[in-house]
């Protein structure tokens, strides 16, 4: 009995240590990078075009995520306020929830689908056909070169990403509530002012930070250890973006009970 | 200063003692002892699988070796303080076995990469660099502005030849430069890397399974078995080495 027990348990358990293992090699991994981004020679460009294919590319992505779950939200919360007589609490809730956890929780798992991916493929295909090697002979350090850039865009770029999914947020319920519920529009948009505040948007901010840390992290970890040909890019490319979900999930509830539970 | 990559180069010295590498429990190089001279062309033969892409990262420290001593001009490649290190990795250009040029860039980019570190600097000049480079290898100015993707196999060869030579190093590798050319190509190929030591001084090391490259570019000739070297002497002496080996190897007999 004991016996099935630990083996039953030794297989989840080994993949949490290891878990723990890797994020403790991808720190070192991050350390690197940006130790090495503070010394010459800089890259603007680059950053430039990962914030661009990063933000830029992500909007529509993320845009229609906020505006499909704003509107899903308020007929939730209608449906649930209802039930205690609480219906006027929609716009109030939507705005809150919306900010301080769908909004950035679904748009970093969108652009980890997106980008962490794609990092992953890039910079495994990179490795597999030996280009980070032609970097290093090629008097370049591929943390300066490759990793760096991903980074600082994916830091920058998230928050920015999530204040317009935050208003487009706002605008799904908006929209649902005042064209299907019956709510007066006016009302509705004072009610979310009235009731949100700047930690909200302050947790929205920092959330939104890490995790685009993160799932650029996650990418180009897995990305820049790949071996073993396009079987290994195919691996790398599935361990990025599961990683980078699980790593922002993580996060996500350490910030949420943490610091500002 | 990098006009046309013909100024003199003074050379590099490398010396290797007892180089180990294993993957798993493949031994690959199993104690290999090798040395070039300042200016001197060194060609490694060898069969395929033998370890001799694995011994030129091990060289250029693109792969850390089990054990054994890399010198080159006196820098101990494993154990030499890093920027040490990165100091005489910047004398070295590289030819990889696949090419391995940036997808994502054209060819001039990919050809002046190491003088730009990489930067969109200099762009006019870095160009007419890349074209003169691109003439070298045998190529047209036509190629500059395509991407690895859009030539084929062999000219994407020639352009990474072009990329390693370009930021004129003391200290050149190559790895296959003429496997997949055609014999005229090859030629020019190899009387090109006979110039950079003959002609300009560099010294280079160069992995080839081709005969007749082999008696053009070398001076000295190592050959790669098992994990060891076997054999090793002038080029004139290759026709008869006295090794059994290196004889089938020469003449293409099977055992
Ligand atoms: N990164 C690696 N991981 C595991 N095995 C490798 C790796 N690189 C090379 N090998 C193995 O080392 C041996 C020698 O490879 P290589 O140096 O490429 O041969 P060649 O002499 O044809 O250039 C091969 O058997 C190859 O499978
Ligand atoms: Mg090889």
């Amino acid at each position: 009995m004991m016996e099935t027990l630990i083996q039953v348990f030794s297989r989840p358990g080994a993949a949490i240590i290891a878990l723990f293992a890797s994020i403790g090699r991808a720190s070192i991994f991050a350390a690197r990078a940006i130790w090495s981004a503070m010394r010459p020679p800089y890259y603007p460009i680059r950053l430039i075009e990962q914030l661009i294919s990063l933000g830029y590319f992500s909007l529509p992505v993320v845009g229609l995520t906020a505006l499909f779950t704003g509107a899903a939200l308020a007929q939730q919360i209608y449906v649930g306020g209802s039930r205690f007589n609480a219906e006027s609490t929609v716009p109030a809730v939507t705005v809150i929830a919306m900010v301080r956890e769908l909004a950035p929780v679904l748009g970093g798992l969108m652009v980890a689908g997106r980008v962490s991916s794609a990092m992953a493929a890039e910079l495994g295909t990179m490795r597999v056909t030996e280009q980070i090697d032609a970097l290093k002979t090629l008097r370049t350090d591929p943390f300066q070169f490759l990793i760096a850039p991903r980074l600082f865009a994916g830091t920058i770029v998230m928050p920015l990403l999530v204040l317009v999914a935050n208003a487009i947020g706002v605008l799904g319920g908006y929209i649902l509530a005042v064209y299907r519920l019956g709510f007066n529009g006016a009302n509705y948009l004072e009610t979310t002012r009235a009731y949100l505040e700047w930690d909200d948007i302050v947790s929205s901010m920092v959330k939104a930070g890490v995790f685009g840390f993160l799932l650029a992290l996650m990418g180009c970890y897995h990305g820049y250890h790949t071996e073993g040909g396009a079987a290994g890019v195919g691996r790398a490319t599935t361990n990025g973006v599961v990683s980078a979900f699980l790593m922002i999930l993580l996060a996500n509830l350490i910030i949420t009970v943490l610091v500002f539970g | 200063m990098v006009e046309d990559g013909q100024q003199r180069r003074k050379g590099a010295s490398i010396e290797i003692a007892g180089l180990r590498k294993s993957f798993g429990d493949k031994i690959v190089l199993d104690g290999v002892n090798l040395g070039a001279t300042p200016g001197e062309s060194l060609v490694i033969i060898g069969g395929s699988g033998t370890g001799k892409s694995v011994l030129l990262k091990c060289i250029l420290g693109l792969m850390p070796p089990d054990t054994g001593t890399i010198l080159i001009d006196d820098v101990d490649m494993t154990n030499a303080p890093r920027s040490e290190r990165e100091e005489v990795r910047d004398r070295c250009g590289m030819l990889f076995q696949g090419g391995a040029l940036f997808d994502s860039m054209n060819v001039w980019r990919n050809i002046t990469f190491a003088l730009t570190r990489g930067r969109q600097r200099k762009s006019k000049e870095m160009r007419r660099i890349a074209v003169a480079m691109l003439e070298k290898v045998g190529l047209e100015e036509r190629v500059a502005d395509l991407r690895p993707a859009e030539i084929s196999g062999g000219m994407q060869k020639r352009v990474a030849l072009a990329r390693a030579i370009a930021a004129n190093p003391d200290l050149i590798f190559f790895d296959e430069p003429t496997t997949g050319l055609d014999p005229i190509r090859a030629n020019t190929i190899n009387h090109l890397i006979r110039n950079l030591t003959t002609g300009i001084g560099a010294t280079a090391l160069t992995i080839t399974h081709d005969m007749e490259s082999a008696k053009i570019i070398a001076d000295r000739v190592a050959m790669l078995h098992e994990g060891r070297i076997i054999w090793s002497g002038p080029v004139d002496q290759l026709e008869n080495s006295g090794n059994p080996l290196v004889d089938q190897f020469v003449h293409g007999r099977a055992k």
